[in-house]
C-alpha cells in the first residue's frame, strides 16, 4: 500500500508518520487515539514515528496550539484514505461488498463469514477507494474523546533513554560552545591555551570545543569563557521606557468608529518584562557532517525550518540535510532547540564523519534562548452612566513575537552573527492577524461601540526575543482583564456580571457562567483574595476562564485557582486538563516572579514556582462536539489577570507592572 | 581507578576523580535516567541516592561516593515491577515532558524512606528542591501520597 503517512508491520502494529512533535503536551498520544479511533484498531497497537525531514509530511511548525486542528485533521483524512483502500481490498478477497464489511482492531469481518486482518492486506491494497468508503459508519466514539495514558510516561518515568540528551551514536565526540552571558557585538580576544582532551573550533566569534569525554569538553569550555573578551553590545535600563522611544512601525490592528459618548473615562498603564522558556534540560543537538550530507537531531518545534536555515547558513542544499526530531525536555515555545542545532552543526564540520554532541549548559540557555518580549500597554475606556463601556482604546509597544528559523531569506539563529562571514540577522516579527504576535488578543472578546487597537512594533531587539507561550496574549489579557475590574469597580458592577454585559458568544458567556457559584459563594477573609480573568485565545483558540484565589502576607501566595474551558471536542480529557493546569501552574510562576534579566545565568538569578509556592488548580472542561481547539496556551493570559484581580481584592492596591513581586505591589501602593 | 556500588552492583570507572558522578553514570555507565539541567545542585532533575540520601549527582564529585551504595532511577523497579513511587506517577499521569521527574521519582523515594506517612506539606517541602516547569507539580504530590500509602500496606 502506498501511503507515506501509515504503515502495517508484521507485528501487527501501526506506525503513524506525523508531522507534528512531541513537545511534552501529550500529542503523540492524542495522535494515537485519533487513528486507532478512525481505523478501529486497538489504541496499544499504534506507534508515532519521531518526525523527520526525511519521510514526514511537511506539516511545518508544532506551535500556536494548532497540533490537534492542523495535525489531528490531517492524520484523520490520511486513516479515512487508508480505511477506504483496505476495505476496497478486503471487498475483493472476501467477495463481499463493502457495505457489508466490519471491522474490529484491525480484523475486517465480512456478512458471509469471511474474514482478513489489515496486515494480510495491506501490502496489496492499492487501489484508490470510491468517496466515503474509508469513512467510519457513525456511532459513539470509542477512544476519541476519553482519557488515554500518555504513550511516552512509562519510558521516562523508568529513566530509559527518552530524549536527544540520551541519545548514544558510535564514535560520538561532546562538544560545548563558549559565549559569554551577556549580548556582544564580538569576541576580542581568546586566550591561546593548550586544552587538556579537547579541541578548539573557531569560526570568527563563534567558538566551541570538542572532547572525546564530556567532562572534557566542559572544562575545556569553562577554562575558555573565564578568560576570553568581548566586545558587549549595550542593553538598555529600562525597557519598557526604550520600548516607547524606538517604534518602528506603527499599526492600527482594529478600529470601530463610534460616537465618542460621555462619562467618565479611565485610563491605565500595564507592562510585562522579558520572559525566559526555562525549560528544566537545556537545549541540546547532534549533528553528523558526512560525505556532504549533514544529518541533525534535534528538539525543535520546526524540522523544516530548521532545514532551511541550516542550509543558509552551512551553504549546502536542503536535500543533503535530513533533519529528525528527538524529544527534548519540555518545549513551551521558541527555545534554544534550533539554535544549539545550529551550533552543532557548525561544530561537527571541524569532525567530518563524526556524530557531534552539543549540550548547551544551564548558563547558555538562560543567556541565550529567544525570551518572551517585554511589552508596555495603555488602555483607556470610557464608561456611560449605565456603567457600560462606550469606548475603547488599546495601545501596545513590543519587539516581534517571533524569530523562528526558516521564515526569512536571513538567518534567525544565534551563530549566524557570530561568524567570520556573518550573515545580517533576521529580525522578530509578527504573523498577520489572526492570530497575530504581539497583538495577540488585543483585540477585546468584548463588545465596545467605538474601539481602536494599536501596535507599535519595536524592530531592534536589544535581546533575543521570540515566540513564548501564548505570544502576546499574555500581556494583552493581564491588561485588558485587569482594565476591565478597574472599570467594573468604578460602574459599581460585580465583575463576573460587568464582563458578562459585553459579551455576545455563547460559548465565552457559558465558561464565565461556569465560575459563577464558585465566585458568589467566596467568603472574604483578611489579606485575602479573589479574582477573575478571562480570554478566547487568540479569539479563535480555547476559551479559558480562570478564578484565583491568594493571600497576600510578606509575598503573595495563589492558594487555589479554578479554570473553566471549552475547548471544544477534547481528544483526551485527561491530555486537555494537564495542559491547562500546566499552563495555569506556569503562568502563575510567570506572574508571581518571573523577570528576565540580561546577565541571568542560573536557577539563583531567575527563580521559578516551587512545590510549595504551587496553588491547588482545578479544571472544569466543558465537553462538547465541537471542532477540536488547543488547550496549550489559553490559560496564560487568563490567570495572570485573575491573581492580579485577587491580590487587589485583597489589598485594594492595583498592580498593573508584572511580576507581581513584592517591590512591585510596594512600588504600586505608592 | 574508583569502586562505586550502583543499583546493587559493584562498578569500578576509570574517570578523573573530580568528574562530576552525573556523567559517569550517563557515559561511563550508560544510565542516562539522571539527567542534566544546571550542573549546579539547583534544579533536582538529576538525583540519585546516596547512602539514604538524594543528592545531585551534577555536584557531586566521584571521589565523594568511592565504596559508596548508589541508588539512580534505574535502581528503584524490583525486575520488571515499577517501584511504588514510579507506578503512582503513572496512575497519576504526574508528568508532561517528564524531563524532571526521574529526579523527582528519586526524591520522593528517599523522603519516604525516610517519613514513610507525610503529610502533604511535607511532600511539598522535601520537592522543593526539584523544578518542573511544565506544572505537574500537583499530580506529582497526590502520587507520592498515594504510593506512601500503598508503601504502607
Amino acid at each position: 500500500m502506498k501511503n507515506q503517512r501509515i504503515r502495517f508491520e508484521r507485528d501487527r502494529t501501526v506506525w503513524i508518520a506525523s508531522g507534528k512533535v512531541e513537545l511534552g503536551q501529550g500529542i503523540n498520544t492524542a495522535l494515537a487515539q485519533i487513528a486507532a479511533e478512525e481505523l478501529d484498531v486497538a489504541f496499544e497497537r499504534v506507534r508515532i514515528l519521531p518526525p523527520s525531514t526525511a519521510y514526514s509530511p511537511e506539516e511545518g511548525y508544532t506551535s500556536g496550539s494548532m497540533s490537534i486542528q492542523e495535525g489531528g485533521k490531517g492524520l484523520r483524512e490520511a486513516c479515512v484514505q487508508v480505511r477506504g483502500m483496505l476495505l476496497v481490498h478486503a471487498a475483493e478477497l472476501l467477495g463481499a461488498p463493502i457495505g457489508e464489511l466490519t471491522v474490529e482492531d484491525g480484523t475486517i469481518q465480512a456478512k458471509n463469514g469471511g474474514s482478513v486482518t489489515y496486515w494480510e492486506c495491506a501490502a496489496e491494497a492499492n487501489e484508490a477507494p470510491p468517496a466515503g468508503a474509508g469513512v467510519k459508519p457513525s456511532g459513539p466514539r470509542k477512544i476519541v474523546g476519553k482519557n488515554a495514558p500518555r504513550i511516552d510516561l512509562p519510558a521516562k518515568v523508568a529513566g530509559k533513554p527518552a530524549y536527544v540528551q540520551d541519545m548514544t551514536l558510535p564514535g560520538m565526540l561532546f562538544a560545548r560552545i563558549v559565549r559569554p552571558a551577556r549580548p556582544f557585538s564580538r569576541l576580542e580576544s581568546l586566550p591561546v591555551e593548550k586544552l587538556e582532551g579537547a579541541s578548539l573550533v573557531r569560526d570568527g566569534s563563534f567558538v566551541g570545543v570538542l572532547a572525546e569525554k564530556e567532562e572534557l569538553a566542559i572544562a575545556a569550555a569553562a577554562k575558555l569563557r573565564s578568560q576570553a573578551v568581548w566586545e558587549q553590545s549595550p542593553v538598555p535600563e529600562d525597557f519598557h521606557a526604550w520600548l516607547r522611544k524606538n517604534v518602528t512601525e506603527r499599526s492600527v490592528l482594529k478600529e470601530i468608529k463610534g460616537a465618542p459618548g460621555e462619562g467618565k473615562s479611565l485610563k491605565a498603564s500595564y507592562s510585562k518584562p522579558f520572559i525566559a522558556h526555562a525549560s528544566i534540560g537545556p537545549s541540546c543537538a547532534i549533528a553528523r557532517l558526512q560525505e556532504g550530507k549533514l544529518e541533525v537531531w534535534t528538539h525543535s518545534q520546526g524540522i523544516w525550518g530548521l532545514r532551511h536555515e541550516l542550509s543558509l547558513v552551512l551553504r549546502l542544499p536542503v536535500e543533503k540535510i535530513t533533519v529528525t526530531h528527538a524529544e527534548g525536555a519540555g518545549c513551551y515555545g521558541h527555545n534554544g532547540a534550533d539554535d544549539v542545532a545550529l551550533d552543532a552543526a557548525l561544530l561537527a564540520r571541524a569532525a567530518p564523519g563524526r556524530p557531534v554532541k552539543l549540550q548547551w549548559m544551564r548558563e547558555d540557555e538562560f543567556a541565550w534562548e529567544p525570551y518572551g518580549p517585554a511589552m508596555a500597554i495603555d488602555l483607556e475606556a470610557r464608561l456611560d452612566r449605565a456603567g457600560n463601556i462606550v469606548s475603547w482604546r488599546h495601545e501596545l509597544w513590543s519587539n516581534g513575537h517571533t524569530n523562528r528559523p526558516g521564515r526569512s531569506p536571513k538567518p534567525a539563529l544565534v551563530a549566524g552573527r557570530h561568524l567570520e562571514k556573518p550573515f545580517e540577522h533576521a529580525p522578530a516579527i509578527d504573523p498577520a492577524l489572526p492570530p497575530e504576535g504581539a497583538g495577540r488578543n488585543a483585540i477585546p472578546l468584548y463588545e465596545f461601540p467605538d474601539l481602536q487597537v494599536v501596535k507599535n512594533y519595536v524592530r531592534e531587539t536589544p535581546r533575543r526575543a521570540s515566540s513564548l507561550r501564548a505570544l502576546g496574549a499574555y500581556g494583552n489579557v493581564f491588561a485588558i482583564e485587569s482594565f476591565m475590574d478597574e472599570l467594573a469597580q468604578a460602574a459599581g458592577a460585580d465583575p463576573i456580571e460587568f464582563r458578562l454585559r459585553h459579551l455576545k458568544d455563547p460559548r465565552a458567556i457559558a465558561v464565565l457562567k461556569t465560575l459563577q457559584p464558585g465566585w458568589s459563594s467566596w467568603k472574604k477573609i483578611e489579606n485575602q483574595g479573589h479574582g477573575i480573568g478571562f480570554a478566547r485565545y487568540k479569539n479563535i483558540g480555547a476559551y479559558c476562564a480562570v478564578l484565583a484565589e491568594v493571600e497576600a502576607g510578606e509575598v503573595l501566595r495563589v492558594k487555589r485557582l479554578a479554570l473553566a474551558a471549552d475547548v471544544g471536542l477534547a481528544i483526551n480529557p485527561d491530555g486537555v486538563a494537564n495542559q491547562l493546569e500546566g499552563g495555569a501552574i506556569q503562568a502563575t510562576s510567570w506572574t508571581l516572579k518571573e523577570e528576565g534579566r540580561v546577565g541571568a545565568v542560573s536557577w539563583e538569578d531567575y527563580p521559578i514556582l516551587r512545590f510549595s509556592e504551587v496553588p491547588a488548580v482545578e479544571v472544569q472542561i466543558i465537553q462538547n462536539d465541537l471542532p477540536s481547539l488547543g488547550a496549550g496556551e489559553a490559560a496564560q493570559g487568563p490567570t495572570a489577570a485573575a491573581i492580579a484581580n485577587a491580590l487587589h481584592d485583597a489589598l485594594g492596591v492595583r498592580v498593573r507592572d508584572l511580576p507581581l513581586t513584592p517591590e512591585h505591589i510596594v512600588k504600586a501602593m505608592g | 581507578m574508583t569502586e562505586l556500588e550502583v543499583n546493587g552492583h559493584r562498578r569500578s570507572v576509570s574517570a578523573a576523580p573530580d568528574t562530576p558522578l552525573l556523567y559517569v553514570l550517563r557515559n561511563d555507565l550508560g544510565l542516562v535516567g539522571s539527567r542534566f539541567g544546571c550542573g549546579t545542585g539547583q534544579c533536582g532533575a538529576c538525583f540519585v541516592i546516596v547512602e539514604d540520601k538524594a543528592v545531585p549527582s551534577c555536584d557531586t564529585p566521584l571521589w565523594s561516593v568511592s565504596g559508596k551504595k548508589i541508588v539512580t532511577v534505574e535502581g528503584l523497579a524490583k525486575g520488571s515491577e515499577l517501584h511504588p513511587v514510579q507506578q503512582a506517577l503513572l496512575d497519576e499521569q504526574a508528568a508532561q515532558c517528564g524531563f524532571c521527574i526521574s529526579g523527582i521519582a528519586i526524591a520522593a523515594v528517599a523522603l519516604l524512606q525516610n517519613n514513610s506517612r507525610p503529610s502533604e506539606s511535607e511532600v511539598r517541602t522535601a520537592l522543593d528542591r526539584n523544578l518542573c516547569r511544565c506544572g505537574a507539580h500537583n499530580r506529582v504530590v497526590r502520587a507520592v501520597l498515594s504510593a506512601a500509602k500503598k508503601i504502607q500496606r
